[in-house]
């Protein structure tokens, strides 16, 4: 058996003369919550959907917990729990009627059903809404349950799509929860999501981006990756009469509107900074705050697809 | 092939069924509403012809033959009329289908044994019931002219062959004893083509397909499950339609009941199949709808000869029909109702129905099978 929870070698998918996902190589650990990150579009969700077995690959091999999808996909769909990116449970059947269901589908024993319902239920925190309709639940308690529903034969691997798309902040923290919980058990996550935030709670993450992925690392790693230019965070009075004079700075790659202030990407942190300072105050334009930031994740991944776009280009 | 995983379904479509009530009792209700329309529409019964008289003559013998058609069961005498305008202007408002007009000189010529003439003035726009009007009329007319030639004259010769005509099975030849058999087939045909064929693609259409295929259902065991769960309400449906044959239209049932029960369970087995195949073929309830009624309605009404005789079709017809099973089962029931007779008689229309059902189960999970994502 492989020691890999998820192992993908050359996987490519394409629909007609679109290529989808492109030379995929990846390996997930056992345990790991393995984020998988980029744009709409980026093949996050085909690449998913080849693991779990729904769509078969143009090329290349896919394994999960050692089983060769292609091969075997009744197996494996044993060992996973998928929850896509659309709420996928019957909006006409009560909470209860949904996983009872989905207990029967999995062949979870008669013996372990109820355990494993109650154990649902109680994570879902749905105990107490057992007999509702589902379509009667918000969006919250919808997601949760169809991670139960995942669940209840107690995958090794579990494959979410997106599971927080269109949920506010502290139902995701709910749920984030949940996933840590089950990562501390150890269930292996491979999780799909465009909030950077969560993209901190992953262990390993790798960026994907046109079918290709183009980078791959724990989220610190990626960041220092990343570094071969430093960023400055610059607070100003006039940010868009700064923008226009830091154009022509020798040593100044990129500045780019971030909140209230400008992130400035520069090549040499320390005289790019002093070299600031001047032209500013040349033009007259006060400075409440300059100095050398960690660049998030975000950043990151936006200097790392501009990248990409350019050496495309 | 997991018979909890079959049963999970099966219980999962039950609860669908049970929770969309307005659906549930439509399915129910189709049965009685279709049987009564049709039933009664499609009597092919041919009686109270509306007929208008013009007695020209006035005797007592015109008045003789007009009471023959006031008698008669076939006729509804609507008046009568002094003029041939006043028949033509009835006929052409279709107040009236048949004008008789008895000519002056009838009751004359009767005595004096020439032979009299009477004129029949018929509405053939339909062509069908007027020829129906026709024979009765003649029929009506042919024995009043027995019985005056009895009194009259001389008993008639002979005549050199004569037709001596008994009708087996539905004696009294009333079409709703062969219409309402045929017709519990046809809409049975169309309920359970029609109750599964939304099925697969609702699936879709609610993106919860994508779930399912994630787990370790297979295509066979999701067709068994959803086929059972339908396949329940199908034998409420046609307990129901038998019911209704038997009460209220009081078609005699003559044949055996566990005949019937094994042929209808056959069939439905079929015909729900074939429902889950359309769903399989269609990403929208839309088109599954289409389909299904497509499939379903038009072969059912047209080629299972429950009204229409196959015989008598072009041969290409014929030969579609050859795979309509409706046909098949509109022979089985309307031997059992009205024949009575055994599994002998009919054994070889089962078979078919047995072969219908595996093929189209087999395709059907086929195509499950191909269900992919993207």
């Amino acid at each position: 058996m492989s020691d890999w929870a998820v192992e993908t070698r050359d996987l490519v998918k394409t629909f007609g003369d679109f290529v989808a996902v492109d030379h995929v190589s990846l390996e997930v650990s056992r345990g790991e919550i393995f984020g998988f990150l980029g744009p709409n579009g980026a093949g996050k969700s085909t690449t998913i959907r080849i693991l779990c077995g729904l769509i078969t690959p143009t090329s290349g091999t896919a394994m999960v917990n050692g089983i060769d999808v292609a091969k075997d996909p009744e197996r494996v769909r044993r060992n996973l729990g998928y929850m896509s990116q659309r709420f996928s449970l019957y909006d006409d059947l009560t909470v209860e009627q949904n996983i009872d269901f989905f207990a029967g589908l999995y062949g979870v024993p008669k013996l372990r059903r109820e355990e494993r319902k109650d154990y649902v239920l109680e994570m879902a925190r749905l105990a107490e809404r057992r007999s509702a309709l589902t379509g009667s639940l918000s969006g919250g308690w919808k997601q949760r349950l169809a991670l139960g529903c995942a669940i209840l034969h107690d995958p090794p691997i579990l494959f979410l799509d997106e599971p927080t798309s269109g949920v506010d902040p502290i139902v995701r923290g709910v749920f984030w929860d949940l996933i840590r919980g089950l990562a501390k058990t150890g269930h292996t996550i491979f999780v799909s999501t465009h909030y950077m935030d969560e993209a901190e709670y992953c262990n390993r993450l790798a960026l994907m981006h046109r079918g290709k992925v183009i980078a791959l690392g724990a989220p610190a790693e990626l960041r220092h990756q990343a570094s071969a230019h430093s960023l400055l965070r610059l607070d100003s009075t006039k940010p868009l009469e700064t923008m226009r004079a830091l154009e022509d700075v020798p040593g100044v790659v990129d500045v780019a509107v971030f909140g209230g202030g400008l992130h400035v990407t520069v090549d040499d942190a320390e005289a790019t900074a002093e070299r600031i300072r001047t032209k500013l105050g040349a033009a007259a334009i006060e400075i409440h705050r300059l100095e050398k930031i960690l660049p998030s994740l975000e950043d990151v991944f936006v200097s790392m697809i501009e990248g990409e776009e350019r050496r495309v280009a | 092939m997991s018979h909890r995983r079959i049963r999970a379904v099966f219980i999962k479509e039950l609860h669908h069924i049970t929770r969309d009530s307005r659906s549930l009792a439509l399915a129910l209700a189709m049965p009685v509403m279709m049987l009564l329309l049709y039933g009664y529409a499609l009597s092919l019964d041919v009686d109270h012809i509306p007929t208008l008289i013009y007695d020209q003559d006035g005797t007592s013998a015109s008045r003789d033959l007009v009471r023959q058609f006031r008698g008669s069961r076939f006729f509804d005498i609507r008046g009568f009329a002094s003029g041939y305008e006043k028949i033509e202007h009835d006929i052409n408002f279709s107040r009236v289908l048949m004008g008789i007009v008895i000519p002056r000189n009838f009751g004359h010529d009767l005595e004096s044994g020439h032979g009299a003439e009477v004129q029949l003035l018929v509405d053939g726009s339909d062509s069908n019931t007027s020829s129906i009007a026709i024979g009765y009329a003649e029929s009506i007319v042919k024995m009043y002219s027995g019985a005056v030639r009895v009194r009259n004259v001389a008993p008639p010769p002979p005549p050199a062959v004569e037709a001596r005509m008994r009708v087996w099975y539905n004696s009294s030849l009333e079409s709703k004893n062969y219409v309402v058999p045929g017709l519990i087939a046809v809409i049975l045909m169309i309920l359970a083509g029609q109750l599964t064929s939304l099925t697969i693609a609702r699936e879709w259409e609610m993106g919860t397909m994508e779930q399912l295929l994630s787990t370790p259902l297979r295509p066979a065991e999701m067709l068994i499950g959803k086929m059972s769960a339908y396949f329940v309400v199908g034998v409420v449906d046609s307990l129901i339609a038998l019911v209704v044959a038997v009460t209220v239209f009081a078609v005699p049932f003559r044949g055996n009941i566990v005949l019937l029960a094994i042929s209808t369970c056959l069939f439905l087995f079929g015909v729900l199949c074939w429902g889950i195949f359309i769903s399989a073929g269609s990403r929208t309830q839309v088109e599954a709808y289409q389909m299904g009624m497509l499939t379903t309605f038009l072969p059912g009404f047209l080629m299972s000869g429950f009204v229409f005789s196959i015989d008598t079709m072009p041969k290409v017809i014929q030969v579609i029909s050859v795979i309509v099973p409706a046909r098949y089962f509109v022979a089985i029931l309307k031997s059992l109702f009205l024949k009575g007779v055994g599994l002998g008689a009919i054994w070889d229309q089962m078979v078919f129905l047995v072969i219908f059902g595996a093929f189209v189960f087999w395709q059907a999970a086929r195509r499950l099978k191909r269900q992919k994502v993207a």
